[in-house]
């Protein structure tokens, strides 16, 4: 098998913080804190975690709109973390993104053929003007808008819409990788299916790698072939995404799934109610990050030693001394 | 008698001639003790329903163009600007979606609640009540969190607040709009968890609004389904989450995702929710009714008890 389409290494995004005016002392935001993964072609990964947990940043390490602190960002066996802005720009055309919200994430002064045209353009993808409108009217229809809507500016569309327009403005340089930062959870839930169900399509016409950002575990774990959950900075468990539904190995995943309403009224699970907040990223917990919170700690282990992800079962890895 | 009762309740929007009309014959019934979800998506009228019961949308552009609410025994049309202020607070409480834009920011989170309590409880208006109120909504260490202001609380911490005001009256009734839809699942798991055991020590009802059918099945007694303004229908939860008969409802519960389920392709409602206005004639579900007939989009179909307790508005459930 020949090398995965994105490897992430030992990936860092850390954002300074400061607090006075003049103080020099600076302190840390370690958004992303040394995180490794691979995506396949093809594939999707899911990524869940709380707010704050890191997941938006990982995402936007991904595809460069915030630079890494170090770690690699390997894609198609290229560093992208090491490219500069013009290299960066052609090597774009491999992988996009789409992002939650849109209604902040489309140009309201542009219409719908200027959204997407414009990625056209920027990489010399249409040789003359008829073919650039042909190339709009085919994308359109590839998310199921009506070619007729090119016209048209953004507020003359619903949420789902939008969030149509913004896929096919990714797909419009035929992207390898689409990072979905919560590409659904802005829209109604009788839309949400829909949106769905189109990445799913146009996974299968044409073969996109996604890494899908979502709170969602149930949207995660219907979408994606393996999930990573994040917390604090860090991935604490990654499995193919029916076994850590079924049979989660790291407390904190545990938890979180146990959290998600269900609607079967039936079926009396045994709920986890984790206690406090997520701890502040600025000043995270020693040792093992989720330890204040976990129902399974116990000290002084946890609270010293932080414990590395390792492999309990193959493919699936967990980073809890207990697991 | 029911505490709240709603009935025919018609809310518009705008002068006379040219309103919209965002609630269209909405009645509901609820008991004390017990929980409704008011179920719908962005645009179906809950919210409208529920500020009507204190009478709080700004009238105008709103207004109440027909229907009744009878809330403990007053009706809420009728009651003078005094009365009113007497029922907000101390017969009927509020929590929004969106804690950090319902708190005042430049205020100490303690004195807000004092606020509540010198209005409606003046001899307990000392800040020992205001510790209890804390403690009785989980704040840790509450004597600490006193002079916190908004911006220095998480927004768990910031929604525990909220509960803790609206319940500083102690009402009989908690109106709760959304009120997880902004935090996390491990955080709104805390605080479902909290409001049933706080149902569980007074006895208030909860009228809960959400869009989120799992809420419906861990914390309704009832359920009443709005779309395009109406409801559509409504049950008891077991019943609805399990015999769904309205077309649009059972088409919510199939494109929600299970965890753990199977299904390859998740069942998606065509079209996009109607806007405000633009509402289509006769069945307002019709354009994106998989079971829709031409009559359908003749003339509105009545909410009717298709079976005992169970009410639909459709006359084709049954296909």
């Amino acid at each position: 098998m020949n090398a995965p389409l994105l490897q992430v290494q030992n990936l860092r995004v850390h954002f300074p913080v400061r607090h006075g005016l003049f103080t020099r002392t600076r302190e840390w935001v370690k958004a992303v804190d040394d995180v490794s993964f691979d995506i396949a072609a093809g594939e999707t990964v899911g990524l869940v975690g709380e707010s704050g947990c890191g997941k938006t940043t990982l995402g936007r390490a991904i595809v460069q709109l915030v630079r890494p602190t170090s770690g690699a960002v390997m894609f198609q066996g290229q560093d992208l973390a090491t490219l500069n802005a013009s290299e960066l720009r052609s090597r774009r055309r491999g992988f996009q993104i789409i992002f939650q919200d849109p209604y902040a994430s489309l140009n309201p002064r542009f219409t719908v053929a200027d959204i997407i045209g414009e990625a056209l353009d920027i990489h010399h993808l249409c040789e003359n003007s008829a073919a650039r409108r042909a190339r709009i009217h085919e994308l359109l229809e590839s998310v199921g808008l009506d070619p007729a809507y090119e016209s048209r500016y953004p507020h003359e569309f619903s949420g789902g819409q939008r969030q149509r327009i913004g896929i096919a403005r990714a797909l419009a340089v035929e992207p390898k990788l689409l990072v979905c930062d919560e590409p659904v959870s802005a829209l109604d839930v009788s839309v949400q299916a829909q949106i769905v169900n189109l990445l799913a399509d146009l996974q299968q016409r044409r073969g996109i790698a996604y890494l899908f950002i979502a709170h969602d575990l149930a949207v995660v774990e219907h979408i994606s072939r393996r999930i990573l959950v994040m917390y604090l900075g860090k991935i604490v468990e990654a499995a193919p995404a029916k076994e850590l539904i079924r049979s989660p190995r790291h407390p904190y995943t545990q938890a979180l799934i146990s959290a998600v309403p269900q609607m079967d009224a039936d079926s009396k699970r045994t709920r986890v109610i984790l206690p406090g907040d997520v701890p502040s990223p600025i000043h995270p917990p020693s040792g093992c990050p989720f330890h204040p919170r976990c129902p399974i700690a116990q000290f002084p282990r946890c609270k010293v030693e932080p414990p590395a992800l390792r492999e309990i079962t193959p493919g699936h890895t967990a980073a809890c001394h207990f697991a | 008698m029911a505490l709240l009762e709603i009935k025919e309740l018609q809310v518009e929007f705008g002068s006379p001639e040219s309103a919209l009309r965002a609630v269209d014959g909405v009645s509901l019934n609820l008991e004390k003790g017990q929980t409704l979800c008011l179920v719908g998506e962005s645009g179906s009228g809950k919210t409208v329903t529920a500020l009507s019961i204190a009478r709080l949308l700004p009238e105008p552009p709103a207004r109440y163009a027909g229907g009744q609410i009878l809330l403990d025994g007053m009706d809420v049309f009728r009651l003078k600007p005094k009365e009113l202020r007497r029922l907000r607070g101390a017969v009927v409480g509020y929590v929004f979606q969106e804690p950090s834009a319902s708190l005042n920011p430049v205020m100490r989170v303690g004195n807000q609640i004092k606020e509540v309590l010198a209005l409606h409880r003046p001899a307990r208006a000392n800040n020992a009540e205001v510790v209890r109120l804390l403690q009785s909504v989980g704040i840790p260490a509450p004597e600490s969190r006193l002079k916190d202001y908004p911006f220095q609380m998480s927004g768990g911490m910031q929604q525990r607040v909220m509960m803790a005001m609206a319940l500083a009256a102690e009402p009989k009734l908690l109106v709760a709009d959304e009120p997880t839809t902004a935090l996390d699942v491990t955080i709104q798991a805390q605080l479902l968890e909290l409001l049933r055991d706080l149902q569980q020590r007074s006895g208030m009802a909860i009228l809960l609004i959400t869009h989120n059918l799992g809420i419906v099945s861990t914390m309704a007694d009832h359920v009443a389904v709005m779309y395009a303004g109406q409801i559509v229908e409504s049950t008891s939860a077991a019943e609805l989450l399990k015999h769904p008969l309205h077309p649009y409802t059972k088409a919510l519960i199939a494109s929600v995702p299970r965890l753990g389920g199977n299904a390859e392709k998740l069942v998606a409602i065509p079209g996009s929710v109607p806007r405000l206005g633009a509402f289509p004639s006769g069945c307002r579900f019709a354009p994106r009714c998989p079971i829709a007939r031409p009559e359908c989009s003749e003339s509105v179909p009545a909410l009717l008890e298709v079976e005992p307790r169970h009410f639909v508005r459709c006359p084709f459930w049954q296909s």
